[in-house]
C-alpha cells in the first residue's frame, strides 16, 4: 500500500507533530523531574510578544537551567544531525540507485570528521559567513572522500554495490585511523577521540546549533528542488537524458548539497553511523520512492529516530553517557547485514 | 527539408568503431526500421539520434538545426526515446511513469496543469494503458511496461520517437500490439517513427524504409521491396534464404534455408 499524492501534506504534517512532541517529551527524560509540557512554556517565554502571556515562575530556576542551556540544544541538535543524514542518505541512494549508499557507509562522513580535525589540530581560523573553519574543512575533507570513493568505486559508468562499499569502508577506515593518530598525538584523551569517532550530541550548547542552523536547513530545502530529476533518474539514467534531464549537473548538484549537509552534522557531532541507511529504508517501504515524500518524510523521521538513539544514549546506563554512534550501529549493523543479504538475492 | 539528416558519422566505443561513415536523411512521417545482425550499431544509431553519445565525426541535424545545439529540454519535446531495456525496479505507478513524459515542458518550480492532466490521459488511452493507470510498474507484465514506457514517450509531444528493440522480450501478440500501435501514431499524427528491430518479417510488415546496417555501415536502404533481397539478407546475415511474398500479409517475407 502506497500513499496517495494528496494525503503527502497530511504525512508530513502528522510526521511534523510527532517531532515536536517527541522534542518535548525526550527533553525531560533523564535525570531531574521535569513535565513535557513545561519544555514548551520555557521555550514560549524566551519568544519576545508571546513571553508576555506566559509565566515559569512556577517553574525551579534550576529546571529551567537544565532545559533550556543543557537538554534543548542537545535535542535539537539530534533533529538536525538525524534529519541531514537521513535526508543525505535518501537521496544518494536514489543517485546511486544502490540501496546501500549511506552517508557514513561511502564514507563522507569520516572524510568530514578528518577534515574536522585538521582544522582542530593545526588550529585554522577562516571562519566565512558565519560558518566555522572547523564545518568548512569538514565541508573540504568530506568532498574529497567522496571523489576518491566514487571513481574508485566506478565501473565503467556503473557504480556496483560492492565496490562501492569496499571503496567506502576502505577509505573510511584509513581516514579514520590517521585521525586517531592525530588526536593522539595532540590531545592525549583517548576518551574525547572515542566520543569524536563515534559521535556524541553532548555538551553542545547553542552556539555551533546556531552556526550549523542556517546552512543545514537551506541546503535541505534546496535538496527538494530535485525531487523530479532524481525520480526520473530511477527510471534509468539514459531514459532520463532522453526526457531532458540534465543527469551530470543533477549528480553534482545532489552530491555537493548531501555532502555539505553530512559535512555541517559531522563538524559537531562526530561520525554517526547508519542513521542515513536505515531511515530512508523504512520511509521507502511505508511511504514508496517518490522523493517528493521520500526525502522530507525521511529527514523528519531521521530526527525522531536520532534524538530517540540520544536518549537511550544518555540514559541506558546512566548517570554515565554512551556514544550515540554506538546506539545507531546496533540498530545500523543488524539492518545493514539484512540489506546486503537482500540485495544477494 | 528532411526530419533527421546525417552526415558522414563515425563513432565507436573507447578504440572500437561501432559506426562507420554514414549518411542518411529521413523524412517526415515515416515508419523507418533499423535492421541488421547483432553489433552492426542498430542501438547505436538510435542513442546517437538522441544525442546520448557525442560522435567522433560527422553532424546531425534535427529540423535542420543540429542536435548539440539543442536546450536538453527543447530536444526532449522533438524526440523522445523507448529504451531497449526499461525496468524499472521502483514502485512508481503507471501513471506517476507516464506523467514524467511531462517534464520537458515544465519549468523547474512550474507545477502540472489541466493540461497536462489531459495529455497523461490520453497518453494512457493511446496506449490501453489506463485501466492500469494505479497499478505499480513493478507489478506489470513486459508487455504492459513497454506499453507504459510508450505512453511515457507520447506524454512528451514529440514529433520523433526513436525505439530500440520495443518487441525483444515480448510474446508474439503483445509484438505485434506494439507494432499496430505505432503504426497507428504514424499514421494518425505523422509522428516519424524510427525503430531498431531484429525481425525481418515484422520489419518489413510495417516499415515504410529499411536501413539494413551491417558493421556500422548501411549496406542498402530504401523500401521494403527494395531492401529485403535474397542478395542483401546472405550478405549481411551469411545465411542462404529464400525471400517470398506472404500470401495472407502481401508482405515480403523470408525464410532461412539450411535447417
Amino acid at each position: 500500500m502506497k500513499i496517495n499524492k494528496k494525503r503527502y501534506g497530511m504525512v508530513l504534517l502528522g510526521l511534523s507533530a510527532i517531532l515536536i512532541l517527541s522534542i518535548g517529551f525526550f527533553s525531560v527524560l533523564g535525570t531531574a523531574d521535569i513535565r513535557s509540557i513545561d519544555v514548551f512554556r520555557i521555550v514560549l517565554s524566551k519568544i519576545p510578544i508571546i513571553k508576555r502571556h506566559i509565566s515559569i515562575e512556577d517553574l525551579p530556576a534550576s529546571h529551567e537551567a537544565i532545559i533550556w542551556t543543557i537538554r534543548l540544544p542537545r535535542v535539537l541538535l539530534g533533529v538536525l544531525v538525524g534529519a541531514s543524514l537521513s535526508m543525505a542518505g535518501a537521496a544518494f541512494q536514489g543517485l546511486f540507485k544502490n540501496p546501500m549508499a549511506d552517508p557514513y557507509v561511502i564514507g563522507i562522513s569520516s572524510g568530514a570528521a578528518f577534515g574536522a580535525t585538521i582544522a582542530i589540530v593545526l588550529g585554522i581560523n577562516i571562519s566565512f559567513l558565519n560558518i566555522s573553519t572547523i564545518s568548512i574543512f569538514a565541508f573540504i575533507g568530506a568532498l574529497g572522500a567522496v571523489f576518491i570513493v566514487i571513481n574508485i568505486a566506478r565501473v565503467s559508468h556503473k557504480i556496483p554495490t560492492t565496490t562501492l562499499l569496499l571503496a567506502g569502508i576502505a577509505t573510511s577506515q584509513f581516514l579514520t585511523a590517521i585521525m586517531s593518530l592525530f588526536m593522539v598525538m595532540n590531545s592525549k584523551d583517548l576518551a574525547k577521540i572515542v566520543y569524536w569517532t563515534m559521535g556524541t550530541l553532548a555538551g553542545k550548547g547553542w552556539k555551533p546549533l546556531v552556526s550549523i542552523s542556517i546552512p543545514s536547513i537551506t541546503s535541505m530545502i534546496i535538496m527538494n528542488f530535485f525531487v523530479k530529476d532524481l525520480n526520473i533518474m530511477l527510471t534509468g539514467e539514459e531514459s532520463a537524458q532522453s526526457m531532458g534531464v540534465d543527469v551530470e549537473k543533477v549528480k553534482i548538484y545532489v552530491l555537493v548539497l548531501g555532502t555539505f549537509m553530512v559535512s555541517m552534522s559531522v563538524s559537531i557531532s562526530g561520525i554517526i553511523g547508519f542513521v542515513g541507511l536505515i531511515i530512508p529504508h523504512m520511509v521507502r517501504i511505508v511511504l514508496g520512492a517518490d522523493h517528493k515524500i521520500l526525502l522530507p518524510a525521511s529527514a523528519l523521521v531521521g530526527g525522531i529516530f536520532m534524538i530517540f538513539a540520544d536518549l537511550v544514549a544518555r540514559t541506558v546506563i546512566s548517570p554515565m553517557e554512551l556514544p550515540v554512534g554506538i546506539i545507531t550501529a546496533l540498530f545500523g549493523g543488524p539492518f545493514f547485514l539484512y540489506l546486503l543479504r537482500a540485495s544477494k538475492r | 527539408m528532411a526530419t533527421i539528416e546525417v552526415k558522414d558519422l563515425y563513432f565507436g566505443y573507447k578504440d572500437e568503431k561501432v559506426i562507420d561513415g554514414v549518411s542518411f536523411e529521413i523524412e517526415k512521417g515515416n515508419l523507418v526500421s533499423l535492421i541488421g545482425p547483432n553489433g552492426s550499431g542498430k542501438s547505436t544509431m538510435i542513442k546517437l539520434l538522441n544525442n546520448l553519445y557525442t560522435p567522433w565525426e560527422g553532424k546531425i541535424f534535427v529540423e535542420g538545426k543540429e542536435i548539440n545545439s539543442f536546450r536538453k529540454k527543447e530536444l526532449a519535446r522533438k524526440i523522445a526515446l523507448v529504451p531497449q531495456n526499461s525496468s524499472i525496479n521502483y514502485d512508481f505507478t503507471v501513471e506517476e511513469i507516464v506523467r514524467m513524459g511531462r517534464y520537458p515542458h515544465k519549468k523547474r518550480f512550474q507545477r502540472e496543469d489541466e493540461e497536462d492532466h489531459e495529455i497523461v490521459e490520453k497518453a494512457m488511452k493511446d496506449t490501453n494503458t489506463y485501466e492500469l493507470r494505479d497499478k505499480a510498474v513493478t507489478e506489470i507484465s513486459g508487455g504492459e511496461l513497454q506499453r507504459v514506457i510508450i505512453a511515457k514517450a507520447l506524454a512528451q509531444k514529440p514529433s520523433i520517437i526513436l525505439l530500440d528493440e520495443p518487441t525483444s522480450h515480448l510474446d508474439l501478440n503483445h509484438q505485434i500490439e506494439i507494432l499496430n500501435l505505432l503504426r497507428k501514431l504514424n499514421k494518425e499524427k505523422n509522428t516519424t517513427i524510427i525503430v531498431a528491430i531484429h525481425d525481418i518479417n515484422l520489419a518489413t510488415m510495417y516499415s515504410d524504409e529499411i536501413f539494413m546496417l551491417s558493421g556500422g555501415k548501411i549496406v542498402d536502404r530504401g523500401s521494403p521491396e527494395k531492401v529485403i533481397t535474397k542478395r542483401n539478407i546472405e550478405f549481411v546475415y551469411n545465411l542462404p534464404v529464400a525471400v517470398h511474398r506472404n500470401k495472407y500479409t502481401n508482405s515480403l517475407s523470408i525464410t532461412p534455408l539450411n535447417v
